[in-house]
């Protein structure tokens, strides 16, 4: 019963990990995987890589957005969370959650559509209230903005709801009894909620470290299709992912792109192991392994 | 004094939340605006959430001259049906066997499951996988096998099965069920809120992939609706850069969809996920507080 589903993961994860000999091959169809020739010397497909600036740009734009975003996401989102529970309405707070939750199952596509609308030079709903003729798609300063807001405004409800999620385990005698003791609405939360969902909060955080370098929960996505893959915008919006995606896609280095793609894999496989070190000295019951 | 004090607090937080409220839902209300404009009036006037001009000729042109759009629909419908069929049975039945003390080597096969979470061979490798050795490039098999496993899934079931009392197991063999009978009819009905949850997170990941399709498909009678939309605005952005620079490009510009056709294919595309979001959204936060129960 289990083989039909073991037999998928053997395939869909284990099989690739054989091909990461591709990085270290100069690899041509005719021959294949298996029968290319090695590269001499065996790192040269690393080489191309990491010798040009690109190595830098897109390690520092993939640091700098999960960073970003994650300080913003989770701030929001918490401050959301707690404002939303202290809410009395039911019908208020069910409606206000649920269109804070919308943009969460909107495709990153789709987005890219709404963001057309909105910063279209010509016809963009921006540029028209600003009055102003801004060709946003051709300048990477405003993408410092844009991608992180346009991810915030994506993920905010997602990580609220989660959040709620944590606030609602609270006992509420805590809060009677402060209330009973006289403290207000900000002792309440400064006192009672923020320590009780510190520890979902830490798990999160050391999560989504874990993740920096695996496509950011596939939302690397964003990075590709918001800025409509222009080349102008590079500079500001080409993280790791994207960067191996056109590798494959449009350049067709395989073994430039594999290399590439176990650049990637080896920092993100440091990334979770130390999250999950500091994770295990702070929350020893949350820790993965 | 108090009370006062505490309406004010109230109101504000109201303030910050119907704020909010409009700056999630407008932006998609300003798509579908488009999508209900005059053609002419969006040249002239430009996008506007209230139509200046109403009209109803983009679905119209979406609907009866633009087949590539209907069979986007169709192809990307099958994919999440059964993709997300599939993905489920596999996984759960995985999930099932490790949480049965019978399968002595779960705790091994569990790390089996585990492992490809802290690693994974990349991007490439997959790709030269599925189409070199497997020759599943331009077949509908490669949009559904790609989301087939998952390794955060299956925790995720085992946890929950692990709930399910084990004399309840053990009375249905004494009756007489085999295990796959016990599975279908006991544990799986049981399961009905983490398989709900699961299986929708699922489907939304299939119906809003573009990238899979992007990479393997080339056939233009596989694409589904989000690589259609993706290669719609591509195709705009490209021809618009370079228009001017040939006959031919201004050719193919008068072909492509016009503005309020592309937005209406992208509210088609937004429509399913609209239509059942009380559905989503009753067992997102369920999802949620199933992933977050740890053993």
């Amino acid at each position: 019963m289990m083989a039909p589903g073991l037999f998928m993961i053997a395939l869909l994860f284990y099989a690739p990990m054989v091909g990461i000999i591709l990085a270290f091959k100069d690899f041509n169809p005719v021959d294949g995987i298996f029968k290319s020739p090695w590269m001499d010397p065996w790192y040269k497909n690393f080489e191309f890589f990491f010798k040009s600036d690109t190595v830098k740009t897109v390690t520092f734009n993939t640091l700098f957005y999960n960073m970003l975003e994650l300080v913003l996401v989770t701030v929001c989102a918490m401050a959301l969370a707690i404002l939303l529970n202290e809410l009395k309405g039911k019908v208020s707070s069910t409606i206000y959650k649920g269109a804070i939750l919308l943009p969460t199952f909107l495709s990153w596509i789709v987005i890219q559509y709404i963001l057309f609308s909105l910063l279209s030079v010509d016809r963009g709903i921006v540029n028209h209230v600003l009055g102003q003729e801004i060709y946003w798609y051709s300048e990477p300063k405003y993408w410092r903005f844009i991608m992180p807001l346009a991810y915030v405004w994506k993920n905010i409800g997602y990580y609220s709801v989660l959040y709620m999620a944590a606030i609602a385990g609270i006992n509420t005698d805590y809060f009677e009894a402060a209330q009973l003791d006289g403290a207000g609405k900000w002792q309440q939360i400064k006192n009672i909620t923020l320590p009780l969902i510190r520890p979902a909060m830490i798990v999160l955080i050391l999560l989504w470290v874990g993740k920096f370098f695996n496509g950011g929960f596939g939302d690397w996505n964003a990075f590709y299709t918001l800025p409509n893959n222009s080349g102008a915008l590079y500079q500001a919006t080409d993280v790791i992912d994207t960067y191996v995606y056109r590798a494959l896609k449009s350049l067709g280095d395989y073994g430039m792109s594999t290399a590439a793609g176990l650049y990637q894999s080896v920092v993100g496989f440091i990334l979770i192991l130390a999250s999950n070190l500091v994770i295990k000295k702070i929350e020893p019951d949350s820790a993965l392994f | 004094m108090k009370t006062k004090k505490l309406n004010g607090w109230y109101l504000s937080v109201h303030i910050v939340f119907v704020l909010l409220t409009l700056a999630c839902v407008l932006p998609l209300l300003l798509v579908i605006g488009i999508s209900f404009t005059d053609e002419k009036s969006l040249l002239m006037e430009g996008y506007h959430l209230i139509p200046r001009k109403f009209s109803l000729s983009a679905y119209e042109y979406v609907f009866t001259g633009a087949a590539s759009v209907a069979r986007a629909y169709g192809v990307t419908v099958f994919v999440t049906v059964a993709g997300t069929f599939l993905h489920l049975l596999f996984m759960s039945m995985l999930a099932y066997g490790l949480t049965r003390e019978e399968v002595t080597a779960r705790n091994k096969l569990a790390l089996f499951v585990y492992i490809p979470v802290l690693f994974n061979g990349g991007l490439v490798p997959t790709y030269m996988l599925l189409t070199k050795y497997l020759h599943l490039k331009d077949t509908i098999f490669v949009l559904i096998i790609v989301y087939m496993a998952s390794a955060t899934n299956v925790l995720i079931m085992k946890n929950f099965f692990r709930t399910i009392p084990v004399s309840l197991l053990e009375s249905a063999r004494i009756d007489g069920s085999g295990e796959i009978r016990t599975f279908f009819k006991i544990v799986l009905p049981l399961s009905k809120p983490s398989l709900a949850s699961i299986g929708l997170f699922t489907a939304i990941a299939y119906w809003n992939d573009w990238m899979t399709c992007s990479l393997y498909i080339e056939n233009p009678k596989l694409q589904t609706l989000q690589y259609l939309l993706q290669s719609l605005m591509n195709n705009i952005q490209y021809l618009m850069q370079n228009a001017g620079a040939s006959k031919s490009m201004q050719n193919a510009i008068a072909d492509l969809p016009n503005e309020g056709a592309r937005m209406a294919t992208c509210v088609l595309a937004v429509g399913p996920i609209i239509f059942l979001y009380p559905l989503l959204q009753k067992y997102f936060a369920s999802g949620l507080t199933i992933g977050a129960v740890k053993e």
